[in-house]
C-alpha cells in the first residue's frame, strides 16, 4: 500500500505540470494568419510620428498612410490618401487633392486639416518626435519644431477645404512626393490621440488611415494585423490577417522559416552570416541592392588626422573587394562613393579606390614614411548585439592588419556596447570608427546633407562652409541636371579633396520567401515592401 | 519576531536595491536617446529629456519614481514609447513565471530521482554515469542545449514546434533546455546530503527497528536530506520566474527576461529600474518563504 504513495505523487505532479502546460496554450490566441512575417527587432513604437526604425516604419506603415505611398514593385511615390496633385511652376507649392472616398477604419472621413493636425503634431517640440527633420522642406517648419517660432499658422501647411491641402516648401526638392510616403508625414487621428495621449495605441477601436487596423499588439511576441474593409483601396488588399513577428535571433528565424511557421523573413539582420553561402543558392533566398553605405569616419579634431593626406593614406590603402568578398558575403557591392549608384537623379562620382602605393607616398609626405612615428589609434565599432553575426569585427580585424601591412599603423581595435559607441560617436572620442547609413528617401541628399557641419549626424568635427554652401545650392537649384552636378562637386569634396569618410561597401537587403507560394514582394532601392500587395499564389 | 523583522528589513532592502540600479545605470555612459540617427535638432533630445524628466536632479527623480512605484506605476518605457513599464511586466511576467514554473517542476522532478539514484549507488558505475550526465547538465550552457534540442527533437524528429509560444506543445522545448541546468544541480546537491544521511544513526536505527522497505527509508532519509535543496530552490525559483534572456531570446518567447537585459543596453532607465525592483522583492520574499519551510521540515531550525 504505501509503495502507491511515491508514484501518486508523481502523477499528480504530472498532472499539475499538464495543467499549466493547457493555461499556457490559452496564452496563444487564434488560427494561423494568411501571412506570417519576421519583421525583425520589436518596434520602439507603431505610432507614425515617432518611428524611426525600419521595422517600426514597415510595421506602421501597413496602418497608416500618407498623401503618397510606395509603388509595391519600383518603391516610387504613387497617390496615396492624395489622388493628385499640383505643383507650382517654381516646385515650391504643392496642391493635393484628397480622395473622396478616404476614410478613418472607424468610418470618419479623412480631411485635409487631420493632414495638418499630423504634421504640425510632429513638429510640435512636446511630441519630440526625432524624425521631424523630415519635414523641415517645409516653410517655417524647422523654425516651429525649434521653438523659434510659435505660431503654427505660420507653418507652410495649410487645409484650404476638407479636400484640399496646400504645402508650401522652402526649396524646390525634386523628393518631396517621396517624403509624403514616409511614416512621419502619414496622417493620424486627431481626436483619438488627444484623448488618450501617449497610450492611444493600446485603446481599441483605433482609427487607422492605412490598409489594415491593429488587431493586437504583444510586445515581443506579435503585431497582429487585419484588413480594414474602409481603406480606398481595399479591393485590391491581397489578405486579410498578417502577423508581424519580433524575432532578434537570426538561427530562430531560419528555423521558423524552413518549417514554414512563417512565409517571409525580410530584415537582413536575421539571416545567420555564418550560413549565407548555402542560403543564396536557394531560390528562396533573395538578396538585392538598396540605399545604404558602410563606411569609416575620421576624427578631424585630432592629430594627425587633421592631416588630409593620413586620412586618404587610410583610405586608399583599403581594400574593399577583400572584404567584401571573404566578409560580408551576401551580395554586398564595392563602395566607390558615398552615395550609392542607382540613387534617383544622381549619378555618384568615383572616390579615391584602392592604391596601396599612393598611400604609403601620402603617409610619406604626411611626415610618416612607413608608419615611422605614427602614434598608435584606434577603430571603434559596436559589439554585435544578440550574438549576432560579427561582421563589423572581422571587418575590424581585417582593417587592422592591411593598415599594419600596407602603411605600418597600429591600430587598437576598440569595441563598445551599442548606446556607449553612439555617445563616443557624437562626443568625438574616437579616431577611426565604423559607421553606416541608410537613405531615407531615393535622393543623393539624405547621404550628402548629413556632413554639413551642423547636422546631428555629422560626427567627424568636419566643418566646411564651402560643402555647406554646396549643399545649400544644390536644394534650392530646381534644374534635375544642375542639382546633380552640384552634389557631385559636394561628394567630391567629401571624398577626394577632404576624405572626411572612407566608404567600403554598399549593403544588400535580404529576404526570404518561397517564390512559388507568395507573390507581391519585389526588391527595391529604397528596401520598402507594402504589406497590402503581397499575397499567397492561388 | 523574527518573522516581523525579516519583512521589515525587506523594506530598505529593496530601497537600497533599486537605488543602486537607478544610480548605476544612469551613471554608464551614453543614454536613452543616443541613436544611429541624431535627432533633427539638439533641441529635439532637450524636449525628449524634459518630457520625460530627466532634466531633473538624479534624487528628484529617485523621489519621481518610488512615488509611482506605491501607486502601481513604474513610469514610462523610454524605448517603447507607447507603453509604459507596468504594462509590460503585467504582459511579459505571467508569461516568464509560467515558463519558470514548468521548469522547476521539471528540475524536480528529474533532478530529485537522480540525486536519489546517484546516492544510493554512490561508487558504482550507475552513479559514475549519471554523475557525469549531472556535471554535463551543469556546465552545458543553455545557448547550447537550446538549439541542440531544437535541431534533435524539433528540426530531426518534428516532434516539437523551433520557437514561439502558442500551444502546450510550444513549452517543452524551452521547459527542458531552462530546466535542465537547475535538474543537474538538485541531483548533484541531493547525492551529497543523501549520502551523508544514509549513515546518520536515525536510519541506522529505522533499519535495526525493522524498516526493510528502502522506498520507505527513502522517505526518511530524504527529509532530511531534501533540506539544501530546498534552500537551493528559493533564489532558484526567483531565478527561473523572472525569466531568462537566453532562452527567451532563443524560442522567441514573450516574457521579461529578454526585457531586463535590453532595458539596460537601451538605457531605458524606468524600465531597468522597474524590473529590478519586481526581481528584488520577489528574490527576497521567496528566500524569507524558503526560510520558513525549512523550519516546517527540520525541527531542530528554530526561527530566532
Amino acid at each position: 500500500m504505501k509503495d502507491d504513495h511515491k508514484p501518486m505523487r508523481w502523477l499528480r505532479f504530472i498532472l499539475h505540470t499538464s495543467a499549466l502546460i493547457l493555461l499556457a496554450a490559452c496564452s496563444g490566441s487564434g488560427p494561423r494568419a494568411d501571412l506570417v512575417i519576421l519583421n525583425g527587432a520589436e518596434p520602439e513604437s507603431l505610432d507614425p510620428g515617432i518611428v524611426t526604425g525600419q521595422p517600426d516604419i514597415r510595421a506602421s506603415g501597413a496602418l497608416f498612410e500618407g498623401l503618397t505611398r510606395y509603388d509595391a514593385k519600383t518603391g516610387e511615390p504613387i497617390p496615396g490618401l492624395a489622388e493628385r496633385w499640383d505643383i507650382s511652376e517654381n516646385r515650391k507649392t504643392y496642391t493635393f487633392h484628397l480622395r473622396s472616398n478616404a476614410v478613418w477604419s472607424t468610418g470618419e472621413p479623412i480631411t485635409a486639416r487631420d493632414f495638418v493636425y499630423s504634421w504640425l503634431r510632429v513638429l510640435a517640440p512636446e511630441l519630440a518626435a526625432e524624425y521631424s527633420g523630415q519635414l523641415f522642406f517645409i516653410k517655417n517648419a524647422e523654425e516651429f519644431n525649434t521653438g523659434k517660432l510659435t505660431n503654427a499658422a505660420l507653418v507652410g501647411v495649410h487645409a484650404l477645404d476638407d479636400r484640399t491641402l496646400r504645402v508650401e516648401l522652402h526649396s524646390p526638392i525634386p523628393f518631396f512626393l517621396s517624403l509624403c510616403a514616409f511614416s512621419t508625414l502619414a496622417v493620424v487621428p486627431q481626436s483619438h490621440i488627444e484623448k488618450h495621449g501617449d497610450r492611444w495605441l493600446s485603446v481599441q477601436p483605433i482609427p487607422c488611415s492605412g490598409a489594415y487596423e491593429l488587431v493586437e499588439w504583444r510586445l515581443n511576441d506579435r503585431i497582429r494585423v487585419r484588413k480594414n474593409p474602409r481603406y480606398w483601396d481595399a479591393a485590391n488588399t491581397r489578405n486579410s490577417v498578417v502577423d508581424l513577428l519580433p524575432v532578434s535571433s537570426p538561427n530562430t528565424a531560419l528555423n521558423l522559416f524552413l518549417k514554414g511557421e512563417a512565409d517571409i523573413v525580410w530584415d537582413k539582420t536575421l539571416v545567420p552570416v555564418e550560413l549565407l553561402d548555402a542560403l543564396r543558392q536557394r531560390p528562396d533566398f533573395h538578396s538585392f541592392d538598396y540605399i545604404g553605405t558602410y563606411f569609416i569616419r575620421f576624427n578631424l579634431t585630432k592629430e594627425p588626422f587633421k592631416d588630409v593626406r593620413v586620412r586618404q593614406a587610410l583610405a586608399l590603402a583599403v581594400d574593399k573587394r577583400r572584404l567584401v568578398e571573404r566578409i560580408t558575403r551576401g551580395g554586398e557591392r564595392v563602395a566607390e562613393s558615398f552615395t550609392p549608384p542607382g540613387t534617383a537623379g544622381y549619378a555618384p562620382p568615383a572616390g579615391l579606390g584602392y592604391d596601396p602605393a599612393r598611400a604609403r607616398r601620402l603617409l610619406a609626405e604626411a611626415g610618416y614614411p612607413g608608419g615611422k612615428g605614427f602614434r598608435r589609434f584606434d577603430y571603434l565599432m559596436n559589439s554585435a548585439a544578440g550574438g549576432g553575426a560579427k561582421i563589423d569585427e572581422k571587418i575590424g580585424v581585417e582593417l587592422q592588419a592591411m593598415w599594419k601591412q600596407e602603411l605600418g599603423l597600429d591600430v587598437e581595435l576598440r569595441t563598445q556596447e551599442w548606446k556607449v559607441y553612439l555617445a563616443s560617436q557624437r562626443q568625438l572620442d574616437y579616431d577611426t570608427c565604423r559607421s553606416s547609413w541608410i537613405g531615407d528617401y531615393n535622393d543623393a541628399n539624405t547621404f550628402l546633407d548629413m556632413f554639413m557641419s551642423n547636422n546631428g549626424n555629422n560626427r567627424t568635427g568636419w566643418k566646411s562652409e564651402r560643402y555647406d554652401e554646396l549643399v545649400r545650392r544644390a536644394n534650392q537649384q530646381p534644374d534635375p541636371r544642375e542639382r546633380e552636378r552640384i552634389f557631385q562637386s559636394a561628394e567630391m569634396l567629401l571624398l577626394r579633396e577632404e576624405t572626411v569618410v572612407a566608404p567600403i561597401y554598399f549593403y544588400a537587403g535580404f529576404f526570404a520567401f518561397d517564390t512559388n507560394r507568395i507573390e507581391g514582394i519585389w526588391p527595391n532601392i529604397i528596401d520598402q515592401h507594402p504589406i497590402n500587395a503581397i499575397g499567397r499564389k492561388k | 519576531m523574527y518573522f516581523l523583522k525579516r519583512i521589515l528589513t525587506l523594506l530598505p532592502l529593496t530601497l537600497l536595491i533599486t537605488l543602486l540600479a537607478f544610480v548605476l545605470v544612469r551613471v554608464s555612459p551614453g543614454g536613452p536617446f543616443d541613436k544611429e540617427r541624431a535627432p533633427a535638432s539638439p533641441e529635439i533630445e532637450k524636449q525628449l529629456r524634459a518630457k520625460y524628466h530627466l532634466d531633473e536632479s538624479w534624487p528628484r527623480q529617485y523621489l519621481r519614481f518610488l512615488g509611482g512605484a506605491v501607486r502601481g506605476d513604474l513610469g514610462p518605457s523610454l524605448k517603447y514609447r507607447n507603453h509604459n513599464v507596468t504594462d509590460i511586466l503585467l504582459q511579459g511576467l505571467p508569461v516568464s513565471a509560467l515558463l519558470g514554473t514548468l521548469a522547476f517542476g521539471f528540475a524536480m522532478g528529474l533532478g530529485i530521482p537522480w540525486g536519489v539514484f546517484m546516492a544510493v549507488r554512490r561508487g558504482e558505475g550507475g552513479d559514475h554515469t549519471a554523475g557525469f550526465l549531472a556535471l554535463l547538465a551543469v556546465c552545458v550552457p543553455g545557448f547550447v542545449i537550446g538549439p541542440l534540442l531544437v535541431m534533435v527533437l524539433a528540426i530531426k524528429l518534428d516532434w516539437f514546434p523551433v520557437a514561439l509560444w502558442a500551444s502546450p506543445w510550444h513549452a517543452v522545448l524551452p521547459t527542458m533546455a531552462l530546466g535542465l541546468f537547475y535538474a543537474g544541480k538538485i541531483s548533484r546537491l541531493l547525492r551529497e546530503s543523501m549520502s551523508g544521511v544514509l549513515h546518520l544513526e536515525f536510519v541506522t536505527a529505522a533499519r535495526a527497528r525493522g524498516v526493510g522497505n528502502p522506498a520507505l527509508l527513502m522517505k526518511h532519509a530524504l527529509r532530511v536530506a531534501i533540506l539544501p535543496v530546498v534552500s537551493y530552490s528559493g533564489p532558484m525559483l526567483a531565478d527561473l520566474l523572472t525569466g531568462s534572456f537566453v532562452i527567451e531570446n532563443l524560442f522567441q518567447i514573450p516574457g521579461i527576461g529578454v526585457f531586463l537585459v535590453n532595458s539596460l543596453q537601451n538605457r531605458d532607465y524606468p524600465m531597468t529600474a522597474g524590473l529590478v525592483m519586481v526581481f528584488a522583492v520577489l528574490l527576497l520574499t521567496l528566500n524569507l518563504l524558503v526560510d520558513l519551510l525549512y523550519v516546517k521540515l527540520d525541527r531542530r531550525v528554530k526561527l530566532e
